[in-house]
């Protein structure tokens, strides 16, 4: 429980869901430009089979349809589910992973409120686990790709009639899966990072996608949908032990800012762990379960067997969240510890 | 010891005196084997090769197959000696028959099935330690007559067979897009041709073949069992009293 006083007026699920979806709107404005605009039609059918997963789930366990459907989370959850698939991702995988995150780890476990598990990050997991070539292949930036791909290319690629056209020709290793590899082949951490996809702090145009969510992140922060804690105790954990390993070996360990700026660290900072299903509710709780992440995602990142952790910290920390309530309640005033 | 045995002996004989009327009593055995209690979706025993060994159809078959033949045999070895079993060490005497018949199927399908043993491997002679095995010894063959306590044995086995062949058969779909591969390791190599490839061009659906989709199958079948054995009794429910409705 979270604590007193319990003052109303709180906004209602859906004007939060719309103000979420606002946070987003420059970090997707950011991918149409460093990615071209075949995001969009991914998100649109992240959308689509959300919302006609969502009507189809509710009708079969006999809910009212259209209060839960207009509620938005259906929605949001889509949205932050294709934010997470590569730009050029099949349709099938688009709808594979949408069906699953509503369909089982949202409606299965008894819709909104209900889910232990974040539902967008299930789908995620699902996807990556079963198709790893497809989801470890990220397009390159408009920048730097050899291939000028138009938007009607991209749906070629996104609707299967790629006509030969190879994923791999357009394709490149992300930042975080290229320094995995390259530092298995003993380069140094300096000699990786000078390659063309590596930008000033995080990746070369995904950057920019990552600047925008924090922008986003802090819409959310002055609006009061979010407190702070879950945000700064994850990025600044994962910056206090990605800084250690720094300090101590800078030759094989990555800058602490790169690992800030790349890979899903901003989108999870702010978008992801901050679901108030599946996390915890105890502000010192919100303190542990991010630390929690943030110390899991940087262990799979250097570690690990996958180029980036914070799903799989996401849905392990999830697991945590009954105990991490139940241990961190607060002194209820007047009582003796 | 004697004490012990003379006192629960008639209540057994009783009990099945009680039940011992065959046409009910045998249809019975046959529907809680296969549905009401059933082994793989209801009483949940067993779950190690159910989630393990169902990768495709006829892996999850023949291992079901395999136990329903122990089950059947070992409650029909138990049922006759019943009452001579001291109740203090009647498990390791059971476990000793049940360890006994595993390994004569085991080395019988070293000896006749030999690819088959080799891809059930570990999890055969495992079916000793298979807790529905020893959980129909000691809830109804102990108790039971020896043509019952066989039927039971070999029903629930077969009850579980099925649930292994079903998730077996939904997961080798799903992950592999076939449909009875490995059924030449049975029949031998000419049977190859019955392999099915359900869906074309399939690039595969990793996540059900791995252990995570054991389990999410699982409890999706669970469901749908609970939902329709839910729809029968609400339409048991409702029958009535639209007779009640029509008869005044």
């Amino acid at each position: 429980m979270s604590r007193s006083p319990y003052l109303s007026g709180a906004p209602s699920v859906s004007v939060i869901m719309v103000k979420v979806m606002l946070a987003l709107v420059p970090a997707i404005a950011a991918y149409v430009w460093v990615f071209g605009a075949g995001i969009l039609v991914v998100l649109a059918l992240a959308s689509v089979t959300a919302l006609a997963a969502e009507a189809l789930m509710l009708k079969l366990r006999n809910r009212p349809i259209k209060p839960f459907l207009m509620d938005g989370s259906a929605l949001l959850a889509a949205w932050l589910l294709a934010l997470s698939l590569p730009p050029l991702a099949p349709w099938w995988l688009v709808v594979v992973g949408t069906l699953f995150a509503i369909v089982i780890a949202k409606q299965l476990y008894g819709g909104l409120g209900y889910n232990p598990f974040n539902p967008a990050m299930v789908g995620y997991a699902v996807l990556l686990i079963s198709f790893p070539v497809i989801m470890t292949h990220w397009p390159a930036p408009l920048e730097l790709a050899q291939a000028n791909l138009s938007f009607a290319n991209q749906l070629q690629y996104i609707f299967g009639a790629s006509n030969g056209l190879s994923l791999d020709a357009v394709s490149m290793a992300t930042p975080l899966d290229y320094l995995k590899t390259q530092l298995t082949l003993h380069h140094s951490v300096q000699e990786i990072t000078s390659a063309p996809q590596f930008g000033l702090l995080g990746a070369q145009g995904g950057e920019w996608v990552v600047g925008a969510y924090l922008l986003g992140g802090l819409y959310l922060l002055q609006q009061r949908l979010i407190t702070w804690h879950l945000p700064t105790a994850f990025l600044s954990v994962l910056a206090l032990i990605a800084g250690a390993f720094y300090l101590v070996d800078a030759t094989h360990f990555a800058h602490p800012l790169f690992h800030l700026f790349t890979g899903a660290s901003m989108l999870g900072a702010f978008f992801i762990i901050t679901d108030p299903v599946s996390g915890p509710t105890t502000p010192k709780g919100k303190l542990v379960f991010a630390a929690g992440i943030a110390v899991l995602t940087y262990l799979i990142r250097v570690y690990g067997g996958y180029p980036d952790g914070v799903a799989f910290s996401v849905l392990l920390m999830n697991m945590c969240v009954p105990l991490i309530d139940a241990w961190t309640q607060p002194r209820v005033f007047g009582h003796k510890k | 010891m004697s004490e012990i045995n003379q006192e629960i002996t008639p209540e057994v004989a009783q009990k099945t005196e009680v039940k011992a009327q065959p046409k009910v009593f045998y249809s019975e055995i046959v529907e809680n084997g296969l549905w009401k209690q059933n082994p793989g979706l209801v009483q949940l025993l067993g779950l190690c090769p159910t989630l393990a060994m169902t990768v495709s159809l006829v892996n999850g078959f023949s291992l079901g197959v395999m136990t329903a033949l122990v089950m059947a045999a070992s409650n029909a070895s138990v049922a006759p000696i019943r009452q001579w079993v001291p109740t203090e060490i009647r498990i390791p005497v059971f476990i000793l028959i049940i360890a006994a018949l595993v390994t004569m199927i085991d080395l019988s399908m070293h000896a006749y099935l030999q690819s088959l043993h080799a891809v059930l491997g570990i999890f055969i002679p495992l079916i000793v330690t298979n807790c529905i095995v020893l959980a129909r010894v000691e809830a109804f063959a102990a108790k039971n007559p020896v043509v019952p306590s066989a039927l039971d044995g070999f029903m629930m086995g077969f009850g579980l067979a099925l649930v292994l062949a079903t998730l077996g058969g939904v997961r080798e779909i799903i992950g592999k897009g076939t449909l009875f591969s490995g059924i030449d390791l049975v029949f031998g190599p000419s049977a190859k041709s019955l392999v099915l490839n359900v869906i074309p061009d399939y690039q595969g659906f990793l996540l059900a073949i791995l252990p995570p989709g054991a389990f999410i199958g699982l409890a999706l079948l669970i469901a749908v069992r609970n939902w329709m054995a839910q729809r029968k009794v609400a339409r048991e429910a409702a029958a009535p009293t639209s007779a009640n409705l029509v008869a005044p």
